[in-house]
């Protein structure tokens, strides 16, 4: 380059031209950091109001009370009920998207790949705001009328499995809502994680003899264990953070009466309960708590990100080989 | 590689054969059913929306705004809906796009290996941040002091779609030959005019699925706008100044309301909403197919 900036008048501008572009997009890339930082400060500074009158202790207490003059809030009920919607809807998400993985990577005819993942796809592009819209109006009367009834006249003597809601609504018809929300999530990352997988140690053990799931076992799943982590990390992530279509279908509520094994009453989650108060917060207290439940909200999902690029890290770097291609998602 | 581990001996013994072959085909069975509910689950959805919106769907709800308390059959429609959304998810692009692309030019041409890794990082904090959280901050930012408005939704917007534009067009600069690159610069090119005009139109394909696909996805967006701009009149409103309804919102609210009409008239949007998302993500899926083929030729 040395050659090119001989120090002519033109040079001269020319490398001005450089520098205001590199400032320019540096600029930008600052912007973007700041932005982060400036979401965790205004989070924090948001929340202030209800951290001075309520401290820590607001996380875990279980109360929600906007009457005026004896406002209570805490978070408790909404981390309850988000850790059973988000952590139930994993645990059924996650076998099955390992499953259309599976069939996508090793099992479908090779012109039924493309599409099947294609559709698989779609799923992830339907907006949260049709599934909940398909999932009250559709899905809720159908769990309410079918569902409900038989697994509570099977299984009734577990108080998971209690008497089926009116409407419809409720933590159940939320499990199911997210389920699907993050089926697709996890499948297209574990699909591309299973791909991965280097040819020749699955023709290897099936040269050994070993049946299809056999080598699916011993080598597959070995090998792309910390991929899945990561994508079942990510799927939580999604899940926890879910606002609309969980407020559309898991009925609300707040306080001691949310916090109930009953899979068919109603509930609230960090998420649906700020954005069920979008037009009701009124107090300056109220909505201080509505922003520390954000703050909780954020928390979260900074952490689980981090777990997943971390734990991404660890296996491309024992694995050493492509796997961390700038974050999963 | 120890991965053998979940395989016993016994296993491998023919004699034990015929059970594994039955476990194989039982779990080839499970993994084919799991796609199946995935398709199924699909077509249920969509299905769902095409049936019910097909039936409410006319003119009206693209030319007649909403009337409140309205008894009876009244001919209304979300005019003020779609036209919100065009102007806050236009409005978002305009802001996300251009920053988007600076960021990524940064990023692949200029930035120093360890910056380049931390700011990726950040793009994918921000990107995991729930989009409910994301409202609540522009909320706490701008809507506190000044209220609710068009411009509130738009940069709420924009934050969404800020990694995912960044991301794709970082992935097509990558793709550029180095040699072009070069071959511009050995001509005396400055290192400025040749990223702008000799790599970065190389990428305009990418550029272009990536944008057409945060599109997509913010469109669709509900949560950023609820605290941002919801609170809305009855009319047409073009104006980012005030707050502007939008189809997502209209959706939400409309599905919680217990008027059969309202549900009908949330059908239809939904439908037109997801006509608008699928079709826009066939259109990316065509332009990446496209754009990739003439980069991999160029090279």
């Amino acid at each position: 380059m040395s050659a090119v900036d001989a120090p002519t008048i033109t040079g001269r501008r020319f490398r001005a031209g450089d520098a205001s572009l590199q400032v320019v997009a540096g600029a930008a890339a600052f912007a973007a950091c700041l932005l982060v930082g400036l979401i965790v400060w205004k989070l924090i500074d948001g929340s202030l109001p209800s951290i001075r009158h309520d401290g820590v202790a607001f996380v875990g207490r279980i109360a929600w009370n906007p009457v005026l003059g004896r406002e209570l809030y805490g978070a408790g009920s909404f981390l309850f009920g988000t850790a059973v919607t988000s952590l139930v809807a994993l645990a059924i998400a996650a076998p099955l998207a390992i499953g259309i993985a599976l069939y996508l990577t090793e099992l479908a005819p090779r012109y039924l790949r493309g599409p099947v993942t294609a559709l698989v796809e779609t799923l992830a592009a339907i907006p949260s705001v049709v599934i909940g819209l398909w999932g009250i109006l559709v899905l809720a009367p159908t769990l309410r009328d079918h569902v409900e009834p038989a697994l509570h006249s099977a299984l009734g003597f577990l108080p998971l499995f209690g008497p089926p809601s009116q409407t419809g609504a409720g933590i159940f018809t939320a499990i199911v809502v997210l389920t699907i929300m993050i089926l697709p999530i996890v499948s297209s990352i574990s699909r591309e994680l299973f791909l991965g997988v280097p040819r020749e140690l699955k023709e290897g053990a099936l040269a050994l003899g070993v049946t299809r799931w056999e080598m699916v076992r011993g080598v597959i799943f070995p090998y792309a264990r910390g991929g899945i982590a990561a994508a079942l990390i990510l799927g939580l992530g999604r899940a926890i953070g879910e606002a609309i279509a969980v407020t559309q279908v898991i009925g609300g509520g707040g306080g001691a009466a949310a916090i109930h094994w009953n899979l068919f009453g109603t509930g609230d989650t960090l998420a649906s309960k700020i954005a069920g108060s979008y037009q009701g917060a009124t107090t300056k207290l109220q909505i201080s708590s509505l922003v520390y439940l954000a703050l909780i909200l954020l928390v979260f999902s900074l952490l689980m990100n981090l777990a997943a690029q971390w734990v991404v890290r660890r296996v491309a770097r024992r694995q050493g080989t492509g796997l961390n291609r700038g974050g999963l998602a | 590689m120890s991965s053998m581990h979940g395989i016993t001996r016994a296993d491998m013994q023919a004699v034990h054969l015929p059970r594994r072959r039955a476990v194989n085909r039982v779990m080839e069975v499970l993994a084919t059913l799991t796609a199946l509910l995935a398709v199924a689950i699909l077509v249920i959805v969509v299905w769902s929306v095409a049936k019910r919106g097909a039936g409410a769907l006319d003119l009206n709800l693209v030319t007649k705004n909403p009337v409140p308390f309205a008894f009876g059959p009244v001919e209304q429609g979300l005019a003020n809906a779609f036209a919100g959304s065009l102007v806050l998810v236009g409005l978002a692009t305009l802001m996300a796009l251009p920053t988007g692309i600076l960021i990524a030019l940064y990023l692949t041409e200029y930035a120093p290996r360890a910056v380049r890794a931390g700011v990726s990082l950040v793009l994918d904090v921000l990107n995991g941040i729930p989009a409910i959280v994301i409202g609540i901050f522009v909320f706490g930012l701008v809507v506190v002091g000044r209220g609710q408005s068009g411009y509130a939704g738009a940069f709420a917007l924009a934050c969404l779609m800020l990694p995912l534009v960044t991301r794709s067009t970082m992935e097509v600069l990558l793709l550029v030959p180095g040699a072009l690159r070069e071959a511009s610069l050995a001509l005396g090119v400055t290192r400025w005019r040749t990223t702008l005009s000799i790599v970065l139109p190389q990428t305009i394909g990418g550029v272009l699925t990536g944008t057409v696909l945060a599109v997509a996805r913010v469109a669709g967006e509900t949560a950023p706008l609820l605290f941002t701009s919801s609170i809305v009149g009855q009319q047409t409103e073009w104006s980012p100044a005030h707050a502007l309804q939008s189809i997502p919102v209209a959706i939400f609210e409309l599905s919680e309301s217990p008027d059969p009409a309202d549900h009908a008239r949330a059908w239809a949007a939904a439908l037109v909403l997801l006509l608008f998302i699928l079709l826009t993500s066939l259109a990316a899926r065509w332009l990446a197919t496209r754009g990739r083929r003439r980069l991999s030729t160029s090279r």
